[in-house]
């Protein structure tokens, strides 16, 4: 197999017959819509639906205004703190379904990825319907709270005041909280799969050696897990950082993150070169993540 | 070795079940110490499961196992004075040589001067000088074995339990690794526990051997005793290669026992074998202890066996199958009755395969010590 695969530089023909389709859809529908608006980021509005391209730099320029540039690292603080959250989450989520048995591991995962099969937008408001002021969130806590109020009045304290129900949704809380829900099977999967795939009489090794579980667990484990926990990351936090859905339908005034700002410039500003540098910045910044990423594997794999 | 052997590991009426399926069921033996003590069976006789209980990877249903007189109840695995040899070796991929065998020492919180010190001196024990620097990916399955051994032996355990140590090496470095692992465990003196499947391994290596089947002890004993002398027919079948015949017990004395076997006849045995009179027993009979002649030699045949009485120890057959195998030659012999009856013949000169051959009439004798009579 891997032998055929290696060999494609000697058989030019069959290489070429199965290459040739996906190359050319690339090109078609991925790098040339690119191309364009790459080179929209360098334009300027000339009419309502007219772009000049004349190679100025001032969307960029803009681009770099402290505005767009807090939105940009705010968006980098959601996205990572959600990526940390998904991995402290995750990790657990992964072992348990690693170590259950092997009847319940398919049902498991299937509970892990059924949500994907299910609609965003949907996922999306059934998460608003229960974090609502009327929701079933706000409910449990107002339960609990009349609890506690019900307890005071048991040992003789005022009970407290009336439950007023908390703000959860439209706010940075609501986003992180959207955002890991949705990531959260992006990361538990290849940590999953990393984890399989890890003998487990290594572990047992570990611990026949005078190893904790802690010890063991930071020692063998988390190693052995790092490519998939690299892959996690990775996985998490690029989507992560280009939230659009959740930002806009559970956030707040001051909770937009940056695809928000680039949605903003192509719709009601109508103005899409500076949207199309706006996106590029993110991209660039994208394939920074990803050139450290592969940067760090062969470094890894060279040692 | 002349002071009396303490016992190191106690198993007292262990079993373990999981779910419905006992896998150890009520075993209660003694491990002493300095022994090479091996637990041979079949796979999915319970011999790993009471290993991984002695090591606290599992928890016995019922009974307990002591270690050095310590109840070892509630000690979890990384408490406890013993440390494992995996099926897989469990070398940690992501560690050099030096590294994997100074796991247990870092995590002991022995200073780096010592670690150093000994292992240097568990990797020279294992003949791994040299290899300090590599990385588990770059060594064969026996060196990455000598890494698990040495890992383990740098901790001094009281108890070294292996499991299946030799099942994933060739045959040659298998043949090679019995006599060395038996010359290790000679020179450390530290009580190793094996886990095995194969006879061989168990026979060459064992000070004693328990043979487990569906996790009850067959036969504990030392090898020799345990080939010579089974106490049942699963042992004597799952030891070496038998014949068994069924048969009555006609004659039983403290000097003499003779039994009658419809399928093979007459057998005679120069020893008591104190079972009731008239039971039903089985004889079992080695290949390599039965002796070839061709049918004419009727004088010669006599005068071997006269050990015992005229006309036992007698049988006479046809050779239905041959397997030439250079130091013996297999034969499959039918008898007289219709049973088939396995021979062994030694090949003691080059030609010596060449003496019968398929359809052969021959005759077979054996020596009045030869059968052993099994009640069970």
């Amino acid at each position: 197999m891997s032998g055929a695969l290696q060999d494609w530089k000697s058989q030019k023909k069959p290489f070429a017959a199965v290459v040739t389709a996906p190359v050319f859809w690339l090109a078609l529908f991925f790098v040339a819509p690119m191309a364009i608006v790459w080179l929209y980021s360098f334009g300027q509005n000339a009419g309502p639906a007219d772009i000049e391209i004349s190679g100025t730099l001032d969307n960029y320029k803009r681009a770099t205004e402290w505005l767009y540039v807090s939105i940009f690292l705010k968006s980098f603080a959601v996205a990572t703190l959600t990526t940390l959250l998904c991995l402290i989450i995750g990790f657990p989520v992964a072992m348990a379904i690693t170590f259950a048995a092997p009847k319940w591991r398919p049902w498991l995962l299937l509970g892990i990825m059924l949500p994907f099969w299910t609609n965003l937008l949907i996922r999306t408001y059934a998460l608003m319907a229960l974090m609502g002021t009327n929701g079933y969130m706000n409910k449990g806590l107002g339960e609990l709270w009349e609890g506690a109020s019900w307890l005071r009045t048991l040992v003789g304290m005022q009970p407290l005041d009336a439950w007023t129900p908390v703000q959860l949704l439209y706010n940075n809380f609501a986003v992180v909280l959207g955002l890991v829900y949705v990531h959260l099977p992006f990361m538990v999967l290849p940590l999953y799969s990393a984890l399989d795939r890890l003998d487990k009489s290594l572990i047992e090794a570990s611990l026949d050696l005078g190893a904790g579980h802690f010890k063991t667990f930071m020692q063998i484990v988390v190693p052995l897990a790092a490519p998939g926990i690299v892959a996690g990351v990775m996985i998490t936090l690029i989507p992560a950082l280009g939230a659009y859905l959740t930002p806009d339908l559970m956030g707040g005034t001051d909770s937009q993150m940056i695809a928000n700002v680039i949605e903003r410039q192509f719709k009601r500003a109508n103005d899409w070169p500076f949207g199309a540098a706006l996106s590029f910045l993110l991209i660039y910044a994208m394939f920074i993540l990803i050139a450290f990423q592969s940067m760090r594997a062969n470094k890894v794999k060279a040692a | 070795m002349t002071q009396a052997k303490q016992p190191i590991i106690q198993i007292r009426n262990v079993s373990k079940r999981f779910g419905k399926v006992t896998a150890v069921d009520n075993i209660s033996l003694d491990i002493l110490a300095g022994e090479f003590f091996v637990l041979l069976g079949p796979s999915g006789c319970g011999k790993t499961t009471l290993l991984r209980m002695i090591a606290g990877f599992e928890m016995p249903t019922e009974g307990q196992i002591f270690i050095d007189g310590q109840d070892m109840s509630l000690v979890p695995p990384n408490k406890r004075p013993v440390n494992m040899v995996f099926q897989s070796y469990a070398v940690f991929p992501h560690m050099n040589v030096t590294d994997n065998v100074g796991y247990g020492l870092r995590i002991a919180g022995v200073s780096k001067g010592e670690i150093r010190d000994r292992v240097a001196e568990a990797l020279e024990l294992v003949k791994l000088g040299g290899f300090e620097d590599r990385m588990p990916d770059q060594m064969s399955g026996g060196q990455r074995q000598r890494v698990a051994l040495a890992r383990s032996l740098v901790m001094r355990p009281k108890v070294l339990l292996l499991d299946e140590p030799l099942s994933a090496l060739d045959a040659k470095l298998r043949a090679q690794m019995q006599f060395e692992l038996a010359d290790l465990q000679d020179k450390v003196g530290i009580t190793f526990v094996t886990v095995t499947h194969d006879q061989d391994e168990a026979l060459s290596m064992a000070s004693r051997v328990a043979v487990i089947n569906k996790g009850e002890v067959a036969q504990l004993a030392p090898p020799a005793d345990l080939y010579e002398y089974p106490a049942n027919r699963f042992v004597a079948d799952f030891v070496g290669s038998v014949n068994i015949f069924e048969g009555k017990l006609t004659l039983d004395e403290p000097d003499k026992a003779a039994v009658d076997c419809p399928g093979l006849g007459k057998i005679y045995l120069n020893h008591g074998v104190t079972g009731p009179h008239g039971a039903d027993v089985w004889v079992a009979l080695r290949p390599e202890k039965i002796y070839l002649h061709v049918p004419g030699e009727g004088k010669a045949v006599r005068a071997a066996a006269q050990d015992a009485p005229d006309g036992h120890n007698l049988a006479r057959g046809t050779i239905k199958g041959m397997s030439y195998l250079g130091d013996i030659t297999l034969y499959e012999i039918q008898l007289e009755g219709g049973q088939m009856i396995r021979v062994s013949r030694p090949n003691l000169s080059r030609h010596d395969q060449e003496d019968f051959t398929w359809d052969d009439k021959v005759s077979m004798h054996w020596r009045a010590d030869s059968p052993v009579v099994l009640l069970s």
